[in-house]
């Protein structure tokens, strides 16, 4: 995160210039986020849930789910909406891995293998689904979403049916005793699957992991200033990187604390156990810098322009279209793995399932994070990951401890998640008409 | 009138005539299957007057354009809403049938009103936010079937709380309308009552449309510069449209409902405006302009293929529910091919 | 000697659909020379232009005859992207610049400057490069400080006034390295005086580098401070050419309006002069972007036919759109004695108002419906003609629209296969006939009819004007006509108000001299002829 400095310091300095930036104002363009910290927290409250528990969880849902999220920030850029064909991409990643359970691969081999077997389905499908959001300007996000309806029933089509029918494989492990169609769940521990391939690889304590994370943004911090001194960067730049050298510090103490400390009380030592693991954050870590570094480049830059204006970016000689399905096959990819990673650590595969509702729950998370149909950042996608499923972990004990009935509960995110979705896009078609009429 | 049969062939489109032809063709094999005919027609026209008023709640959302409305299950709700009302105060038969209309109706109008009101501020976007709407009401209402005080016992669970996943209509009004004069030809069962109901409902639309208010409604819907400069206040007509389209909805399920003989609550809903917005697009209409005739040659067509494809597809391949995924597939195709007719260009 | 110019287009022929809207023109501008172009709206300029740009909508219609070089060397543009590697640069009248993104993004967009990292190495693509903002940044500066803008280039474009956006685009244009010729198409057109000032000071600058200038205009005075030599195009001719130096004001406006009319008849005029007044406009301001009205005080007398003229984008537009309530309308209207409530459609059609627009096919029609019901609809809504009435119930009356119908058919001529003909496949002048079918419907007392022979064939061009004239002797109707062809105005009309800036310049009558009204076009008429006009 520390890399987009440089943008920052930009926008600070404009913010100075056109002093719009107040209390209020931060409060009106973030009151989603906001509202949902104080769910969350109210949900916490109510659930009584041990705090290891929720932390626990939340860790293995942070690592599972945030792929996931992130791979709807490139077509958000190209001005594309929120692509709710994601659940496509999924569907590449579980042709894969139904292929790749078929074969018997297992470990980390199987999991590249998946990785490996669907980038190719998911560079087709994201290439069919540009080429029809093309065609459907202006409406993309109900495109991309009926897209992904219609491609689930050829998807069942393909599994109920044709496999077994027509395409022929026996297999008793995959295939239903009848010879025709996948079953419904396919274990993925199975003989060593792939399940826990990329979590297993390494895990390390997660305070451990603070104190490295400190050290390295304590050393950046200090690079950032030494070279800043040399450049001369305004004050606001200055009180940037002292405020770095700080967080810096603080994590690093945080884990130094949890680690060696010996009289913490009770709650607080059992969030020493938990494990972070760590290959899974990398691949999150590299998605990240991934998103972050494409933005410099000329093709993000393109992103950039066709999303803010498509009749601009023709005319100054971009081939938009050309331009969005590239950024729709880029999420569709990322969606796939995205699916890998998640499944990889759920173990089981609900063949018909599994996909069914990403998309829903990737979208209301950057959401909840605070991104909009037309503005999504990392920090948004990594914000509302962490407030959307610390509502999913409390939200059924809190509905049993209010109202004695876990189903709730369950009813109650459904309808967080459909409405934080709805409540969103008609909040932004909103001001786009009162834009219009403004005109 | 030479001139209307052109634009209608003309308007056919591809997706229509395959469909048409699907329908044909899977017809066909059903007679070399050896399938009952006669039970099959009368499953065909019993699924054509109860799937026939939540299609028709399509015509007034688009004509004051709206666009499909996917937000059906808003209407669809507060017709179960009033279902179990009328059930809980003990209301059967005909009363029963009557008073679950009744009691719907204010429901439906003022959700539709607050509903309309809500899209004027929205317009450009209504189809993907209506969606939406219609997902977390439904899942609002789940929360309100298990909450709100019903006590009637065919109706809650006999042990913990809340209302069944499905209510039995067969002690209140199940067939109510099926059964009215119904008769028999030829082994074909003929229902009637819901036909003329549904036939009924669609010539009350149809006069709507040729009344002063209708009119201005699908001006509004048509072109809405046009209206403002003739004086028609085009929010207005959106609202009345959007009103009107809830209320079919709510009737809709009412008399779905007394049909199957069950009231579906929880997450039944959902995707029930996706069945009906592909049924009215197959009969001609396009997310811009819809008429009474292409409510009942689509839900005909679209009912009538998922009726015949069921058993064939059953006789073709045994394991699971071909036509289920069949369904899915012509649905969220047809709603597709729609939505690029609609956006391309700009 | 052929190389002495930068730009040389020679008899430069142009048709659209058998109508041909450049005859001949031709064009050459030296290195260092501003020139400008003259003309009313569809004089030609914007077709030349296109054809200097080689946009698709030439090559899709048939491409041009005549030849264009740049340099001495005989060029064939085939596309934008050619003309802009030829060196030929665009300033654009609205502004192609993305508010969300820096000076820098602006000026280099789609022109960025790359730096190779390990992937792009690898790829071999450009895609994959970083943008080098260092190098950018350099770039704009050196652009911005050229023309003498003080602003931070990684300032984001969003908020910063009008007048500056126009040299962001001017910036853009000059940081082509291979700038040869650039074209100003109506700069000054959004700008205050004084940004305009800068604007024609920052061209004068650009122009002592070498760089050949087209300014396009219909400010007489900015042609006169800025431009070394003139050329005049009037209906897709060349008129003449000039030097500044031999030149006035004056003359130049008489060439730009100047051609053959056909004036209406005085004799009548003189009796009507008495009438009373139908109409009273008082500071009348209408919001419409694109024709905003800034006050106008205007008064119609009963049974005149009106004109009110001006160039595109001085408001003419929005008077008729404002007295209908169609756009946030402000001031006093005053129908036979009475205020009309404004910005409300319903009340001024009420009240005996009944509108044609200029927009026919957005505005004016329905087209997937019926001819007999685009004629009915509006005196149906307002009037609630038409209708059966059963109690608190109503249902069309078919068979009296079908009556009425048929009637106007009959009366107007329009020729269609029957009343139930979908109004989108009749031709444009058939169209317009069910617009003012559909205002008479109404039987208003004033009818507004605005562009009504835009976009229609000459032949009924004529039908059109000539209905407009029998309605004005037959019925006695008051009607208002919008144009911007002056010289249909002056063929029918009593008297013609000429708009520029939202106010009225002027009213003249047809008979009055080309120089008044290209003066008055212009916006010149008040700072030669002193205070007031007539």
């Amino acid at each position: 995160m520390a890399e987009t400095n440089n943008e920052q310091i930009t926008k600070e300095d404009i913010k100075e210039l056109n002093p719009s930036f107040n209390v209020k104002s931060f409060f009106q363009d973030n009151i989603v986020t906001i509202l949902f910290v104080f769910i969350c927290i109210l949900g916490v409250q109510l659930s009584k849930l041990p705090l290891f528990f929720i932390a626990n969880e939340l860790l293995v849902r942070i690592t599972r789910n945030s792929f996931l999220v992130l791979a709807l920030i490139i077509p958000v850029l190209a001005g594309m909406g929120l692509n709710f064909s994601i659940v496509i991409g999924a569907m590449a990643a579980q042709i894969s891995i139904i292929i790749v359970t078929h074969w018997g691969v297992t470990g980390v081999p199987g999991f590249l293998l998946c990785a490996f077997l669907s980038f190719p389905l998911a560079v087709l499908f994201g290439n069919l689904i540009g080429r029809l959001l093309n065609k459907t300007k202006g409406q993309e996000m109900i495109t991309s979403m009926i897209a992904s309806f219609f491609a689930n029933g050829l998807y069942q089509l393909l599994f109920l049916f044709l496999v077994g029918k027509i395409i022929p494989v026996n297999n008793p492990i995959l295939i239903l005793s009848k010879g025709v169609g996948v079953r419904n769940t396919i274990d993925l521990s199975r003989n060593g699957g792939i399940k826990y391939a990329l979590d297993n690889i390494l895990k390390v304590p997660i305070f451990n992991v603070f104190m490295g994370v400190g050290i390295i943004i304590i050393i950046y911090g200090v690079c950032k200033l030494y070279l800043g001194n040399r450049y001369g960067f305004k004050r606001i730049s200055r009180v940037k990187q002292i405020s770095i050298l700080i967080l810096g510090l603080i994590v690093f103490i945080t884990g130094y604390i949890f680690t060696f400390s010996e009289d913490l009380p009770n709650n607080l030592r059992m969030l020493t156990n938990l494990k972070l693991p760590v290959v899974t954050s990398l691949t999150v870590i590299v998605l990240c810098l991934f998103n972050f570094i494409i933005v410099k480049t000329k093709l993000g830059q393109d992103f950039r322009t066709v999303g803010q204006d498509k009749h601009i970016a023709s005319v100054s000689g971009i081939n938009v279209d050309r331009t969005r399905i590239i950024a729709v096959t880029i999420s569709t990819v990322l969606a796939a793995w995205g699916q890998l990673i998640f499944l990889q650590n759920i173990g089981t595969l609900n063949t018909y399932g599994s996909h069914v509702q990403i998309a829903t729950f990737a979208i209301a998370a950057i959401l909840i994070g605070g991104a909009s149909v037309s503005k999504a950042t990392i920090g948004q996608a990594l914000l509302g990951v962490v407030l959307f499923h610390t509502l999913f972990i409390v939200s059924p004990k809190a509905a049993k401890e209010l109202f004695g009935d876990a189903q709730i509960g369950e009813f109650f995110r459904n309808f967080v998640a459909y409405g934080v979705i709805g409540v969103s896009l008609g909040l932004h078609a909103w001001k786009k008409t009162l834009k219009r009429t403004k005109k | 009138m030479t001139e209307s049969i052109k634009e209608f062939t003309s308007k056919f489109g591809l997706p229509r005539l395959i469909i048409t032809g699907f329908f044909i063709l899977i017809c066909i094999i059903s007679v070399f299957v050896g399938l009952p005919f006669d039970s099959m027609l009368s499953d065909i026209i019993r699924r054509f007057g109860m799937y026939g008023i939540l299609v028709l709640a399509m015509v007034p959302a688009i004509q004051s354009g709206i666009g499909p409305n996917f937000a059906l299950p808003l209407g669809i709700l507060c017709g179960l809403l009033g279902g179990m009302i009328s059930m809980e105060l003990g209301f059967v038969d005909a009363m029963g049938f009557w008073s679950a209309i009744i009691i719907s109706l204010p429901f439906a109008i003022i959700t539709g009103w607050l509903y309309g009101l809500m899209l004027n501020k929205i317009k450009g976007s209504e189809m993907l936010v209506a969606t939406y709407m219609g997902f977390s009401a439904v899942a609002f209402m789940c929360i309100m079937w298990i909450l709100l005080p019903f006590k009637h016992p065919e109706m809650v669970w006999p042990i913990g709380r809340g209302l069944r996943v499905t209510v039995s209509l067969d002690s209140t009004y199940a067939q109510i309308l099926n059964k009215f004069w119904a008769f028999e030809i030829g082994g074909v069962n003929i229902p009637t009552g819901l036909l003329l109901f549904f036939l009924g409902s669609c010539l009350v639309v149809w006069l709507f449309t040729r009344s002063k208010i209708g009119i201005a409604m699908k001006a509004a819907g048509d072109n809405p510069k046009f209206a403002v400069a003739s004086g028609i206040n085009v929010d207005r007509c959106r609202i009345i449209g959007t009103t009107l389209s809830t209320i079919l909805g709510a009737l809709g399920i009412i008399v779905y409902a007394q049909s199957f003989g069950f009231f579906q609550l929880y997450m039944a809903p959902q995707f029930m405006a996706f069945g009906a917005v592909a049924a009215i697009l197959i009969g001609g209409a396009s997310a811009k302009r819809a008429k009474i005739s292409h409510v009942i040659l689509g839900v005909f067509l679209f009912q009538g293929m998922l009726t015949v494809a069921l058993p064939v597809a059953n006789e073709l391949i045994k394991e699971g529910s071909l036509s289920e995924v069949l369904r899915f597939i012509v649905q969220n195709g047809i709603i597709l091919y729609a939505l690029t007719q609609v956006g391309g260009g700009e | 000697m052929q190389e002495e110019y930068t730009l040389q287009m020679e008899n430069i022929e142009k048709e659209y659909f058998g109508n041909r809207v450049l005859k001949g023109v031709n064009i050459s501008v030296k290195p260092g020379e501003i020139h400008a172009l003259l003309g009313e709206n569809g004089a030609g300029k914007s077709t030349l232009m296109n054809i200097l740009f080689g946009m698709p909508v030439i090559h899709s219609t048939g491409g041009f005859g005549g030849e264009v070089s740049i340099c001495g060397e005989k060029i064939n543009i085939q596309s934008p992207k050619e003309a802009m590697e030829k060196g030929i640069g665009m300033v654009h009248q609205e502004f192609m610049l993305i508010p969300g993104f820096t000076l820098t993004e602006n000026i280099k967009l789609n022109r960025e400057r790359l730096k190779g990292n390990i992937i792009s190495r690898l790829f071999k693509k450009d895609s994959h490069k970083f943008l080098d903002y260092k190098e950018m940044n350099r770039d704009s500066r050196r652009s911005l400080d050229m023309l003498g803008i003080g602003i931070e280039e990684w300032v984001t474009v969003a908020g910063l006034p009008v007048g500056y956006m126009q040299f962001i685009e001017i910036a853009r244009e000059i940081d082509k390295s291979n700038i040869k010729i650039l074209v100003f198409d109506e700069p000054t057109a959004v700008l205050a005086e004084s940004e305009a000032n800068n604007l024609l000071k920052a061209m004068k600058k650009l122009a002592k580098t070498g760089i050949a200038i087209l300014f396009i205009t219909h400010r007489l005075d900015e042609v006169m401070y800025a431009a070394d030599n003139v050329t005049i195009l009037r209906d897709g001719e060349l008129v003449a050419t000039r030097k500044k130096e031999d030149t006035n004001v004056l003359e130049l406006a008489e060439l730009m309006v100047g051609r053959k009319v056909e004036v209406s008849n005085k004799a009548e005029e003189e009796s009507r002069k008495h009438k009373e007044v139908m109409l009273s406009i008082k500071g009348l301001k209408v919001n419409m972007p694109g024709e905003e009205v800034k006050g106008i005080d205007l008064d119609i007398r009963n049974g005149e036919i009106i004109g009110i003229g001006g160039l595109a984008g001085q408001g003419k537009i929005g008077i008729a759109n404002g007295l209908m309530g169609l756009y946030e309308t402000t001031g006093e209207i005053i129908l036979r004695g009475e205020k009309l409530k404004l910005n409300d459609t319903k009340e001024s059609l009420t009240k005996g108002l009944a509108f044609v627009s200029e927009d026919r096919r957005g505005v004016g029609l329905l087209l997937e419906s019926s001819i007999e019901h685009n004629v009915t609809i509006t005196a149906l809504q307002i009037k609630g003609k038409f209708l059966n009435r059963y109690g608190i119930f109503n249902q069309i009356d078919s068979k009296k629209i079908r009556e009425h119908s048929l009637k106007m058919i009959e009366d107007l001529d329009i020729r269609c296969t029957d009343p139930q003909q979908l109004t989108k496949r009749l031709s444009g002048g058939n169209q317009q006939k069910v617009c003012i079918a559909r205002a008479l419907t109404l039987q208003p007392d004033v009818l507004l009819v605005s562009e009504p022979t835009r976009g229609i064939d000459i032949g009924a061009k004529k039908l059109v004007l000539d209905l407009l004239v029998q309605l004005n002797k037959e019925l006695g109707m008051t009607i208002i006509m919008t144009s911007s062809e002056l010289a249909e105005l002056r063929s029918i009309c009593d008297r013609i108000a000429i708009i520029t800036e939202g106010r009225v310049e002027g009213i003249l009558r047809p008979g009055d001299s080309d120089r008044d009204f290209g003066l008055m076009m212009a916006g010149e008429y008040h700072k030669i002829h002193g205070k007031e006009a007539i």
